[in-house]
């Protein structure tokens, strides 16, 4: 593919996860972060976010799994959880950890798996879009083009 | 021909004016260069635009870098290289910052363990400026850390979280964190984070100002920094600008080694010598006490009207402080704990060599002393030096003195010993030998506290000696608390003082040392929370080994004991509750077993053998008594309860009801630096001084209930 059509798709797709709202503002600061001393910045960021999610995330289906919850474990988990997708960025996750504090707290184990699930999914579907993103930028780099910068 | 005097005359009018006009624009000028080089100490020397002079001078004397080192240079990037070290435990979010602060031209450092962290920073004191923690780590809680740091390295510390609800951040707050980010943290908010280092910086100046002796002070207004015009210090004298030429030498050279080459003999503000200087000060009145007939009250040889006159200064701070503190409800934060640090400077020489001195110079029998011990508290006799939590130590120490107040009454002591080694108790460097000497002090010191009034208010010199070495608010507010203790006769009118100390604790920072106040009626004090049995054993092996007490503990004990009064007490800044809250879970296990016997001594005679009371009891019931009683001399005991106020027992008593005094259980938080508990115990003694002033004094109140 041209150089520019990648470029094109790739700010197009950018733009399309903050609308959608993926992504927020703390992700253009990453971006703002990376410069020639740390070309891969963001990736390194962005890959470091997705181990400790999904590490998050096993260990809240485990304590949720157990017969006797602790929530004190659970919402630790959650708030660390919470903690790391705002500071990636990872606004749709972010948000659904506040309902699942108050589960937490609520102490009721039936919200919470609820609540669990749903930010599996949207964590899935940001990790998802994250690559999709990664990968046109290498595209781009592949074919010698400039990653073009986003707002 | 005129007559030769008006020759004369006229000659030394223009010798005057040839003085003035020559020698005026470069001390203005000097003045004015070391204003500014306070101000441009960390910041860029050339772009203040002050002036060539300015400059040159902003960068000779700029020798404090905010580098350890001290080198000059860094000042001119300042705040680049700022070396910060991150902990957090999510390494997404401590990439980030690391990242961040990076471009903001700082050196990072990064751990995700907060162990590490704190190990990192043992090792290399002087390696940073600043720390940036995470509130919720899995193997230390931030706050913990946020504690240790702050007594050990005094260090700005700053928090995040991605918990923005108001009590996480308040408890960042009254923990002493200097700022409290939310995750998820922009670049923007790093880039500031150097005014918080300079901020510290500058109030460890002022303190340390006044923790050098009053001596160096005096030196420094003989003195002058190193690049400054030597005529200024002949010239200063007695010159408008002397004071301001001392405040601007005082915190620049501080820091410069230079100045501590004073030739004035360093005056050493012992126990015994500060409460002398209290006594003259409450006999003067605090209003009238002026420099000049402390100085001939007192009637110390070699001692000058400015060692003095600085003094005065720091103890009028420091009175301040304890007002201020029970007007500052909401109001802990580090700025506030600013002041009264810098008025406990001078205790901070105060150590546990003085107070062995002081010791030494007990006249009681070391035997009579045992005899007191035991009479009092009605345990075996004194063990060896214990190490014990700093807590219990000064909980022992406070706890001697109402032991040994009851012991006077069973035994003759000899009260002419007016030297209350209130420091006695005061955990500093004590040895195990030093017990004896530390008895025979106690004994002495006892047998102030059964005199009454002037024992008090020797108790609240000492305290306020002590409370001038603290150099961390919580200590004063142990102290404050104690003072507040007052002599009311609820058995446990430790709450005054514990509320007083914990305010002071509360105020200045969380972490400061909370001693037992050495009062006279320390004896209380002796109630180390954790260990009350060993308390309660010997109030007097107890305080000797305060050394060995851990200050973390000791502190922590206090803290949480004090917390728990105040919330109790009447109108404790809500701060306090809320330190109580934090502390509380900070000391679990801090439930004041039985306190010392002496606890409960409201009479000499009603007091029991042994007060089974848990420190944390008997302060409450002190806090809730004091409450009752006020500060006034209400307390039917007289000398007895302020002995036992002033012994300082912060503990948080509940159960019990000692007796009257009010003990100030020093149970502040562990991070008690020797150091800090000698003050802390010094401003004890003060505290509980000024409460006998109430009763016997005019002068000060500062004692009254320090309600917020």
């Amino acid at each position: 593919m041209e150089v520019g059509q990648l470029q094109r798709s790739f700010v197009e797709y950018m733009a399309s996860l903050f609308r959608e709202g993926f992504l927020d503002a703390q992700f253009s600061q990453l971006q703002q972060l990376q410069d020639d001393s740390n070309p891969d910045f963001v990736v390194e960021v962005v890959s470091l976010f997705f181990e400790d999610s999904e590490r998050l995330l096993n260990d809240l289906t485990m304590a949720l799994d157990q017969p006797n919850v602790d929530f004190k474990q659970v919402d630790a988990h959650v708030h660390q959880l919470k903690g790391s997708s705002s500071s990636v960025g990872a606004q749709r996750v972010k948000n659904c950890c506040v309902p699942f504090r108050n589960c937490c707290e609520e102490q009721n184990t039936e919200t919470c798996l609820r609540c669990l699930q749903q930010i599996k999914q949207e964590y899935l579907l940001v990790k998802n879009k994250l690559q999709t993103l990664f990968e046109l930028e290498q595209q781009i780099v592949a074919a010698g083009g400039a990653i073009p910068m986003v707002q | 021909m005129y007559p030769l005097r008006y020759v004369l005359l006229t000659f030394k009018i223009l010798l005057f004016l040839f003085w003035g006009i020559f020698f005026f624009p470069i001390f203005f000028t000097y003045f004015y260069v070391n204003l500014l080089k306070k101000f441009q100490k960390f910041e860029e020397s050339m772009n203040l635009g002050v002036g060539s002079v300015v400059k040159t001078m902003s960068g000779a004397s700029c020798s404090v870098s905010w580098k350890s080192g001290g080198s000059d240079k860094v000042s001119d990037q300042f705040p680049a290289g700022l070396r910060v070290l991150v902990v957090d435990d999510d390494p997404t979010c401590l990439m980030i910052l690391e990242k961040m602060l990076r471009n903001c031209h700082y050196e990072v450092t990064k751990s995700n363990r907060a162990e590490h962290a704190l190990s990192m920073l043992r090792e290399n004191r002087n390696g940073f400026d600043i720390v940036i923690s995470d509130v919720h780590m899995p193997d230390m809680d931030g706050f913990k850390l946020l504690e240790h740091v702050g007594l050990e390295m005094d260090l700005p510390v700053i928090m995040m979280s991605a918990d923005d609800s108001k009590d996480v951040v308040m408890k960042g707050v009254t923990h002493g964190a200097c700022d409290y980010l939310i995750k998820p943290v922009r670049i923007e908010a790093l880039k500031n984070i150097w005014q918080h280092v300079i901020r510290k910086k500058k109030h460890e100046l002022k303190d340390k100002d006044f923790d050098q002796s009053t001596s160096v002070e005096d030196g420094d207004q003989q003195q002058k920094p190193p690049e400054d015009v030597d005529y200024s210090s002949s010239a200063n004298e007695g010159n408008w600008k002397s004071s301001k030429r001392r405040k601007e030498e005082e915190d620049e050279t501080e820091e410069r080694d230079d100045l501590s080459t004073s030739k004035k003999p360093r005056v050493v503000w012992s126990v015994e010598l500060h409460q002398q200087f209290v006594q003259a000060v409450n006999q003067l009145g605090i209003d009238k006490a002026v420099p000049k007939k402390i100085l001939e009250l007192m009637n110390v040889p070699g001692l000058t009207r400015e060692n003095v006159a600085s003094h005065l200064q720091k103890y009028r701070l420091y009175l301040r402080r304890l007002s201020g503190v029970s007007q500052h409800q909401n109001g802990l934060n580090n700025s506030f704990m600013g002041h009264p640090e810098a008025a406990y400077g001078t205790m901070t020489s105060f150590n546990g060599l003085e107070l062995q001195a002081l010791a030494a110079t007990g006249q009681l029998p070391a035997q009579s002393l045992a005899t007191l011990q035991a009479a009092a508290l009605g345990r075996s006799a004194t063990k060896s030096a214990i190490s014990m939590p700093l807590v219990d130590q000064r909980n022992l120490f406070s706890f001697e003195n109402p032991k040994l107040r009851f012991s006077e009454g069973q035994q003759q002591l000899n009260n002419s010993n007016k030297q209350i080694n209130l420091l006695h108790g005061i955990p500093t460097t004590m040895e195990p030998k030093q017990l004896a000497d530390l008895h025979q002090s106690s004994q002495s010191f006892v047998a102030m506290n059964m005199q009454g009034n002037a024992r008090m208010q020797q108790n609240n010199a000492l305290l306020m000696h002590m409370s001038q070495q603290q150099q961390q608010s919580s200590r004063a507010q142990m102290l404050n608390e104690t003072n507040n203790g007052q002599v009311s006769r609820p058995p446990l009118s430790m709450s005054q003082p514990a509320a007083v100390l914990s305010r002071n604790s509360i105020v200045d920072n969380v972490r400061g040392p909370i001693y037992n106040p050495v009062s006279q009626t320390s004896s209380m004090v002796d109630f180390s929370l954790n260990q009350t049995t060993e308390l309660q054993n010997n109030s007097f092996p107890l305080v000797s080994s305060n050394s060995g007490m851990s200050t973390l503990t000791s502190k922590r004990l206090l803290q949480e004991e004090v917390n728990s009064d105040i919330k109790g007490s009447r109108g404790f800044p809500p701060g306090y509750d809320i330190f109580e809250e934090l502390h509380q879970q900070k000391t679990p296990d801090w439930g004041l077993p039985n306190i010392g016997s002496n606890f409960g001594a409201s009479d000499h005679s009603s007091i029991p053998g042994t007060l089974d009371v848990s420190p944390s009891m008997l302060v409450q019931q002190g806090i809730s008594s004091m409450k009752k009683n006020g500060l006034n001399g209400n307390s039917p005991m007289g000398g007895p309860q302020l002995n036992l106020f002033s012994g300082g027992n912060l503990l948080p008593v509940k159960a019990e009801q000692l007796p009257d005094t009010s003990y100030q259980n020093t149970f502040f938080p562990e991070q008690f630096g020797q150091d800090d508990l000698m003050s802390a115990l010094l401003k004890q003694q003060e505290s509980v001084g000024q409460v006998e002033t109430e009763f016997g004094f005019d002068g000060y109140s500062p004692l009254d209930n320090l309600p917020v």
